[in-house]
């Protein structure tokens, strides 16, 4: 077994003015409700312990309020732990004052945030360099690593403009950069991709992990999505109401739930029921209705080496799909509109469609599905060899 | 039972009197007010009333962004123009100076107040309501130790006008800074800055159109200050407004009043450009 990087120790954190009296309640096996309602302390961790060794992604997973967050801020303390310990390469983060505190978290500590948590009033390039620049490095310096960085997740070109310019997933990019710009070893990421959309979401755990493959950072990644828990995680903790539930590796969640609460949380999930439409789905090439005409999508088929284009409207609703014969022809005939080729009986999908439930239909029609939000978005297509890839073993498969 | 009035005058009186004792102090204070009023009158002074039309103009120039630049502009030629005709130049320049140097003095005291209150709890609940205090209490009240311990002319003048006007930048500045999103502070910590490093990279410039907002304000009270400043000797459009009272001449005091809409005017409008040019 490699080294152990962050050993977390009995760490306890417990939220209110009576927290020496909920400790020891604690102690006595009171539950958190009972504790919340006799002294009015909510406990947010209840003494967690685990170790996370060099290189690898560890996932830790709870509904919503189970604690997750509070967790892995007393790894850095931005919330200080009640009691307990935090094991940094062997040093006792908890006992540090603020000075190297602060040191610690410029050197080996970065973190990714929820909801992106950029500077508005800096570019792209500035927020990357931010964690450099606390560190007092020079302007061209840290620049230059900056750019090294937003280039990895990406993010080309953009180094001028401002977060608010960035859709949801690009702003991520940018979040994601400021933390590997500055070298930290250690990654905390709280749910760092839960507020994107799920074919973007996709796309950045696949970043992450593409990432990881040349970098090796020891990761701490926190999520509330099992899909995602097991398609990243090298070993995942389960924890609910502040304690920890099991600490193991995915296939053993899935195999060898530690308690009862763990078997209801895996409950459903095995092999490809965990595969929904949304994750194995792909990125549908499609042209805007009101911008692109026939030139225009024929092109773009080109470009892409595809046969047939899908085509939106200005808020990427789906409007119909084309085929590139049929396109050629409206040029032959110069018709600028591609309206009249149209065809809209195109099979389509729920982005949280188990992929068990398309595989017949997918292998019947030489059409890939494509995955339609309830607003009829187009989110994306499914082919045919990623969902075998998937079942194959990519995903949670034995 | 009569327990009788409370000697409430009487223990203020002797305050101020036991005050008065410390006239190095005042001193002190009068002569660092007088040193802002006469560098900012002194240029006023140097200043062709051409050259000073020309640099109001071209300052709107630069700082106003949008559409109605130009009507604004005209607006500005015209008002200056009468307020020369109208023969309150002078007047006119001493009421900036009074405006300008209280403003000045407000902000280099009311911005730190604003982010200490920010910072800490108890400064908030301490300073609260010596603001609301500040503001309510009737100009003339202070006025009169005012004089006791400034003397007649524009000091004093500038001092009422910052204790009144302060607030708004005061608490602008706090308001600024307590809304800047958590989560921000979080990341700053999170990469390991210090409290200064959170305050002038993420915190002053997050506060800043508030900030920006809160300097208006205190420039508008200021100005509203100039009648009741003149009643302690601080020269300007006020005196000429205050005289025309005297003497019962309804027509001068219009016409010095209509001024001082044309410098309010003015001065919004241009430090409203100016906040607002302040966003990227
Ligand atoms: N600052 C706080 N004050 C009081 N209670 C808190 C605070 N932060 C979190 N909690 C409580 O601690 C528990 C864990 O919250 P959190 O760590 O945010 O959960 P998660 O990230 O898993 O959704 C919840 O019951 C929450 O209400
Ligand atoms: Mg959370």
């Amino acid at each position: 077994m490699t080294k152990v990087r962050v050993e977390v120790k009995d760490l306890t954190k417990i939220f209110g003015k009576q927290a020496a009296q909920a400790q020891k309640l604690l102690a006595q096996g009171v539950s958190k409700k009972d504790i919340l309602a006799k002294t009015g302390a909510t406990v947010g961790v209840n003494h967690a312990s685990f170790s996370v060794h060099d290189g690898e992604i560890f996932v830790i997973m709870g509904l919503s309020g189970s604690g997750k967050s509070t967790l892995i801020r007393m790894i850095n303390r931005l919330i200080e732990p009640t009691s307990g310990q935090v094991l940094l390469d062997g040093q006792d983060i908890t006992k540090l004052d603020k000075k190297q505190l602060r040191e610690v978290r410029q050197e080996k500590l970065s973190m990714v945030f929820q909801n992106f948590a950029l500077f508005p009033h800096l570019t792209v390039l500035q927020n990357a360099a931010y964690g450099l620049e606390l560190k007092g490095m020079d302007l061209d310096k840290r620049n230059e690593k900056a750019k090294k960085a937003l280039r990895l997740v990406g993010l080309n070109g953009y180094d001028q403009q401002y977060p608010d310019q960035l859709s949801g997933g690009m702003q991520q990019r940018v979040g994601l950069a400021r933390a590997l710009a500055n070298d930290a070893e250690i990654l905390l990421m709280d749910e760092a991709f839960s507020a994107l959309d799920p074919l973007y979401r996709k796309d950045m755990q696949d970043l992450l992990l593409k990432i990881q493959e040349q970098m090796h950072r020891t990761i701490i990644f926190i999520s509330h999505d099992l899909n995602e828990a097991l398609k990243i995680g090298g070993r995942i903790l389960i924890m609910h109401d502040g304690t920890v539930d099991q600490i193991d590796e995915p296939e053993a969640i899935l195999t060898h739930p530690a308690n009862d609460y763990v078997e209801r949380f895996i409950e459903g999930v095995d092999r490809t029921k965990v595969l929904t439409a949304s994750t194995v789905m792909n990125h549908a090439h499609a042209v805007n209705i009101t911008k692109a005409g026939p030139r225009v999508a024929l092109r773009r088929m080109r470009d892409n080496d595809i046969s047939s284009i899908y085509v939106v409207d200005d808020e990427n609703h789906f409007v119909g799909f084309a085929d590139a014969d049929d396109v050629a022809d409206l040029i032959r005939k110069g018709s600028r509109d591609l309206r009249s080729v149209l065809k809209t009986d195109v099979p389509s999908t729920h982005p949280d469609t188990p992929v068990n439930d398309l595989i017949n239909e997918i292998s019947k029609t030489p059409i890939p599905f494509c995955v339609l939000d309830d607003e009829n978005h187009l989110l994306g297509i499914i082919l045919r060899g990623s969902v075998l890839a998937a079942i194959a073993g990519e995903e949670v498969t034995e | 039972m009569n327990i009788g009035q409370l000697p409430l005058a009487d223990w203020i009186n002797s305050g101020i009197d036991w005050l008065t004792q410390f006239t190095g102090f005042f001193n002190g204070i009068t002569n660092f007010f007088q040193a802002i009023v006469n560098a900012i009158q002194w240029v006023f002074d140097l200043l062709p009333v051409w050259l000073f039309i020309i640099l109001v103009l071209a300052l709107s120039y630069w700082v106003k962004r949008d559409g109605k630049k130009w009507g604004f502009l005209i607006f500005e030629l015209l008002g200056m123009l009468l307020i020369w005709n109208l023969g309150y130049w002078r007047d006119m320049t001493q009421t900036l100076t009074l405006v300008l140097s209280s403003s000045l003095i407000a902000i280099i005291i009311g911005i730190p107040l604003g982010i200490w209150m920010a910072k800490s709890k108890t400064a908030e609940v301490i300073i609260k309501p010596i603001l609301d205090f500040m503001q309510t209490l009737p100009a003339f009240v202070y006025l009169i130790p005012a004089v006791a311990f400034f003397g007649i002319g524009m000091v004093p003048g500038v001092l009422a006008s910052v204790i009144f006007a302060m607030p708004p930048t005061v608490r602008m500045t706090n308001l600024g800074i307590s809304q800047v999103p958590g989560d921000l502070i979080e990341a700053a910590d999170s990469f390991g800055s210090t409290s200064w490093q959170k305050l002038t990279q993420l915190q002053l410039p997050l506060a800043k159109s508030t900030i920006m907002a809160g300097i208006n304000q205190t420039m508008m009270l200021a100005l509203s200050m100039v009648v009741i400043a003149s009643m302690i000797g601080a020269l300007g459009l006020g005196t000429q407004v205050y005289f025309a009272v005297g003497r019962n001449d309804a027509g001068s005091g219009f016409a010095a009043g209509i001024a001082v809409v044309i410098v309010a005017i003015i001065l919004d409008r241009i430090t409203q450009a100016f906040n607002k040019q302040a966003h990227h």
